[in-house]
């Protein structure tokens, strides 16, 4: 098989699982593996893909042409390949989970949930591959469409609320910002591909350049910059798996992923480090980090704790790459991933907190790491890769990016990144400690409604109880493993990014 | 020798099976005569834009008289594309009408919608063909009078009503198109367009000229329903049958945006209007006014045809905002939105059609959790909706790109605003309902409904398809528009 049609078929598998899974839908057992195949199959097709893209290669193919001059492409480079990898392994893996989670949760209208969630996958890799602005705003536009349903999944009152801020914003701002800034660069340029050293270098001088940037930054809702950040903690009302892959793989990242495409393709690193008006960037994100942890600090439910923590990470990859040097770029492309493997680790854990014990809130944790090991434990290891320690994930990109910012001579973000390391310290730390070293309490804490635990109320939380069901232990401690694997073997993650960066190895 | 009289044919076909239905009066017969004539034309119209697109402009002249004295049939890649558009409007919405029209229409007056149905199509077509002024107010008027009937056959009373302000408002905006031609005829001497054409120059600047233009562009205006003479629209739109709601909506205004596309670019080509002080600021501002507060206005309503109806007046202002433009981008974007914008109108009202058929009402509130009765029927509606938004894929986005690239090329930063913060009204008032839908458990009590019947959910997903097949490969509707705003931008060099 060519690389290109190989390229053709990852879109396609997702969207015709969709389809199989919903003619399986009466059997349960043959949906979930088609799901699986399918999912397999996604994760085969993009690794024999990468070979190609590793010796230099960018499969490009153009099957339809939209507008006259302007088609929808597909064209396979680094960056691409490294977040469609990332996606379909942890396609697999959350596919994995799902079995286990939404069986063990009782969840409603199953069929719906695992026919939108391909979907979403399948938009995240035309995303990852798309070749030209137009292919990324159309798969954009799908994968926010494909999980509104997904977000909205209980159909309450909350949900409905949280899918209306979901869809407000990120419809809103890719219409009324994204959108235009895509017609302008085609006006400008004639042209919406991807050029290595910027479509527009040399095109767009002055106060316009800053004003384009903003219209990409803000109109890329799912970099959850602020103040356009609040779908995120919105969605968590969404079943866990759902939030693991979409709030912290595909959605989220596939709005840095736009970004760094944004700043590396379209404007090009170097023209944007002459231009002083692209200089606000890296105050929003580094306004954006601090602001995020320190809320996270502050809630209770561990799920919106996640969110928050979620929202400053993603402005670690969108500060790495406002740094503006090649270094910092690495950073931002291994930070997508490290990232990815660590908060999904995070997300599945409190699933399994919840599946396992019905409990929501950071203040009942106590004592719990005795009865779930193996769960608290992946938690742990997410948690060092938050702040970024060996043997993690997160300190490989950390110390690119840091790096980085030395190189630039950026001391505040330099400043920004060590504050948030304490910050994020300060809120992850401690939920481990009371895990293990802290007394189990017998009665239960005087419970609030939260804004984002749908079930609570609905399940009071058990006093007795054990891990989760095998499954979604077994994928917790996988995702927790690819975390620390990542640190010590993060050669084709390094590899994929140097070439992002334009740096030989 | 038939072929060559293809251009006749587009018209008198239809012209002459509508008093067939009214003899035979069966209403399966007048159906089915309905049907042939619908298709046959939809036939014609290809032809006639395919031997446009090869051969360019086709100009024919009724009864052997020679042009500037007899009525001149004149067909270019414009007029050809919305012959296309009305005749695929007109055959798709018959084999819909034909289960809405029974369970909208008293029995005894469904012959009648058919003849009146077909006269309108006549008219429309007639309006598009023609190259003649004058023969122009004659279709407008056959079209126009036949739409007052087919809005007044609804069952219910406030349709009446409605026909009525249509019938007073649409007479006065015919009698100023007809002073208008009336006072050009006095300066030239002419009722031919292309000859009008090569007259104005001498005459432009003259007052009566001026009169003119303004009783023609004000006639048109209120015809199409620029705001602020828009305000018979929504109880047309809303009060008509659920058919003719689908086919006014799609190809109604449509055509009368033609009519001034046709006089500012062709009849005042030479002169170019547009350029003279204060018309396209007043154009632009009113297509903005029409695009925020309709839209606005939209968000309010509790009708879900009466969203829709104001939905129509915000999307005239896109079209009008493409022609202020005076750009080769802009108005190809218009004549593509008067496409575009058909096939997601005209397939949205047929879904109100199949909601209205099994519910017996189209009001927000009856339709709480009418997604789990009506799959497929709602499923229509979030597919037009989105479109309707402008969601990528689907025809919506090609006129969006179409109309903002073009109005950033002019640099006009505020028109690119507003045509973006319509889309974002139009997210709030689809989702609204929605929101309802899907969302809202079914009241305890409420009637047991099932899914729209096949006879109606084929044709509905026919337009509603279309607007994602023209939306995917927007290149052949483009390549046409392109074409037809060239044509119409030749007329000024």
């Amino acid at each position: 098989m060519t690389p290109e049609n190989a390229v053709l078929l990852c879109i396609v598998v997702p969207f015709a699982s969709a389809l199989l899974v919903v003619v399986a839908g009466a059997l349960p057992d043959l949906r979930e593996t088609m799901t699986l195949i399918s999912a397999g199959i996604l994760f085969y097709l993009v690794a024999g893909i990468y070979p190609v893209v590793a010796a230099g290669g960018n499969p490009t193919v153009t099957p339809i042409e939209m507008l006259p001059g302007l088609g929808v492409t597909f064209t396979v480079e680094p960056l691409g390949m490294l977040f469609a990898g990332i996606a379909s392994f942890l396609w697999f893996v959350t596919s994995i989970y799902s079995i286990g989670y939404m069986r063990g949760h009782h969840e409603q209208n199953q069929t719906r949930f695992y026919a939108y969630f391909a979907i979403a996958i399948g938009s995240a890799v035309g995303v990852a591959f798309s070749g030209n602005l137009l292919t990324l705003f159309i798969f954009y536009e799908t994968l926010t469409l494909s999980t509104f349903p997904l977000v909205a999944h209980h159909g309450s009152e909350e949900a409905k609320r949280a899918g209306r801020v979901y869809l407000g914003l990120l419809l809103g701002t890719s219409i009324a910002f994204l959108l235009f800034a895509i017609i302008w660069t085609w006006v400008i340029a004639e042209s919406l591909d991807f050029v290595a050293g910027g479509l527009l270098a040399g095109k767009i001088h002055g106060p316009m350049v800053g004003v384009l940037l903003a219209l990409y930054a803000f109109g890329i809702g799912k970099a959850a910059l602020m103040p356009f950040h609040r779908w995120l903690p919105a969605a968590m009302v969404a079943p866990t798996p759902v939030s693991a892959l979409l709030h912290a793989v595909a959605v989220v990242k596939a709005g840095v992923f736009a970004v760094v495409k944004v700043v590396v393709y379209v404007f090009g690193v170097d023209s944007l480090a002459r231009e002083a008006s692209a200089g606000w960037l890296l105050y929003v994100a580094a306004f954006t980090i601090v602001v995020a942890s320190v809320i996270a600090l502050r809630s209770d439910n561990l799920k919106q704790r996640l969110a928050y923590s979620t929202v400053s990470q993603l402005s670690y990859v969108v500060i790495a790459v406002a740094i503006l040097a090649p270094i910092s770029v690495i950073g931002a492309t291994l930070h997508i991933a490290a990232h990815a493997f660590a908060k999904i680790t995070l997300f599945f854990a409190a699933g399994s907190i919840l599946v396992a014990s019905h409990k929501t809130l950071v203040s009942e944790l106590d004592g719990i790491g005795r009865r779930m090991p193996w769960t608290m434990g992946a938690f742990f290891i997410g948690a060092l890769s938050m702040v970024g320690l060996p043997p993690t994930a997160g300190f490989v990109s950390k110390w690119y990016i840091l790096q980085g910012a030395f190189q630039a001579d950026q001391m505040a973000a330099v400043a920004v990144i060590v504050l948030s390391t304490l910050l994020n310290a300060g809120y992850f730390l401690p939920i481990v400690y009371a895990a293990f070293f802290r007394e189990e309490r017998r009665s239960k804490p005087a419970r609030k409604r939260s804004k984002t635990g749908v079930n609570d109320g609905a399940h009071p939380p058990l006093i007795e109880h054990g891990e989760a069901p095998p499954t979604v232990v077994a994928s917790v401690v996988l995702t927790a493993a690819a975390t620390v694997v990542f640190f010590l073997y993060p050669d084709i993650a390094l590899g994929l990014a140097r070439q992002v960066a334009g740096v030989s190895p | 020798m038939t072929a060559a009289q293809i251009p006749a044919l587009q018209v008198v076909v239809a012209l002459l099976a509508a008093p067939v239905c009214l003899i035979l009066r069966r209403p399966r017969v007048a159906w089915l005569i309905a049907l042939v004539a619908t298709w046959a034309s939809l036939v014609m119209a290809l032809i006639l834009l395919f031997s446009v697109l090869k051969v360019g402009p086709i100009s024919y002249l009724l009864g052997d008289w020679e042009a500037p004295w007899g009525i001149e049939y004149r067909i270019d890649m414009v007029s050809a594309f919305l012959l296309v558009i009305v005749t695929t409007i007109g055959s798709l919405v018959i084999p819909y009408a034909q289960a809405s029209v029974e369970a909208e229409v008293p029995a005894a007056r469904v012959y009648l919608f058919y003849c009146m149905y077909l006269l309108n199509l006549a008219g429309l077509l007639g309006i598009v063909i023609t190259g003649d002024v004058f023969n122009l107010f004659v279709f407008l008027e056959i079209s126009s009078l036949s739409s007052y009937v087919l809005i007044s056959l609804g069952k219910d009373r406030r349709a009446l009503i409605a026909a009525y302000r249509y019938l007073v408002m649409g007479t006065i905006g015919a009698t100023f198109y007809v002073i208008g031609v009336g006072l050009t005829y006095m300066m030239t001497g002419s009722l031919n367009m292309v000859d009008l054409a090569t007259l104005m120059p001498a005459v432009i600047d003259t007052r009566t000229i001026h009169v003119a233009l303004a009783f023609l562009t004000v006639g048109l205006s209120l015809k199409l329903a620029l705001f602020p003479l828009h305000v018979w629209l929504p109880n047309a739109y809303t009060y008509a049958p659920s058919a003719v709601s689908a086919f006014i909506a799609a190809t109604g205004t449509k055509v009368a945006v033609y009519a001034l596309l046709r006089i500012v670019f062709t009849v005042f080509g030479e002169v170019d209007v547009l350029s003279f002080p204060g018309v396209q600021e007043v154009l632009l501002t009113l297509a903005a006014a029409a695009m925020i507060g309709a839209s606005a206005t939209a968000i309010y309503q509790e009708n879900v045809k009466r969203v829709l109806a104001y939905s129509s007046l915000a999307q005239i202002g896109y079209m009008v905002v493409g022609i202020g433009m005076e750009s080769a981008t802009g108005l190809a974007g218009s004549i593509v939105h008067l496409f575009n914008h058909a096939l997601m109108k005209g397939g949205l009202f047929m879904v109100l059609g199949c909601v209205f058929l099994r519910l017996g009402s189209v009001e927000i509130a009856d339709m709480h959790g009418l997604a789990k009765r009506m799959p497929l029927t709602m499923a229509a509606f979030v597919a037009g909706g989105l479109s309707l938004i402008g969601v990528p894929l689907s025809v919506g986005f090609i006129s969006k790109w179409y109309l903002v690239q073009g109005a950033l090329e002019k640099g006009w930063w505020a028109a690119v605003a507003v045509i973006l913060a319509s889309s974002i009204l139009a997210i709030v008032y689809i989702w609204r309902i929605v929101e309802v839908a899907y969302f809202r458990p079914r009241p305890e009590g409420a009637p047991a409904v099932s899914e729209a019947p096949a006879s109606l959910l084929v044709p509905t997903w026919m337009m509603i398809g279309a607007c994602y097949y023209f939306g995917i490969d927007a290149t052949r509707t483009l390549d046409v528009a392109v074409g037809a705003a060239e044509t119409l931008l030749g007329g000024l060099r």
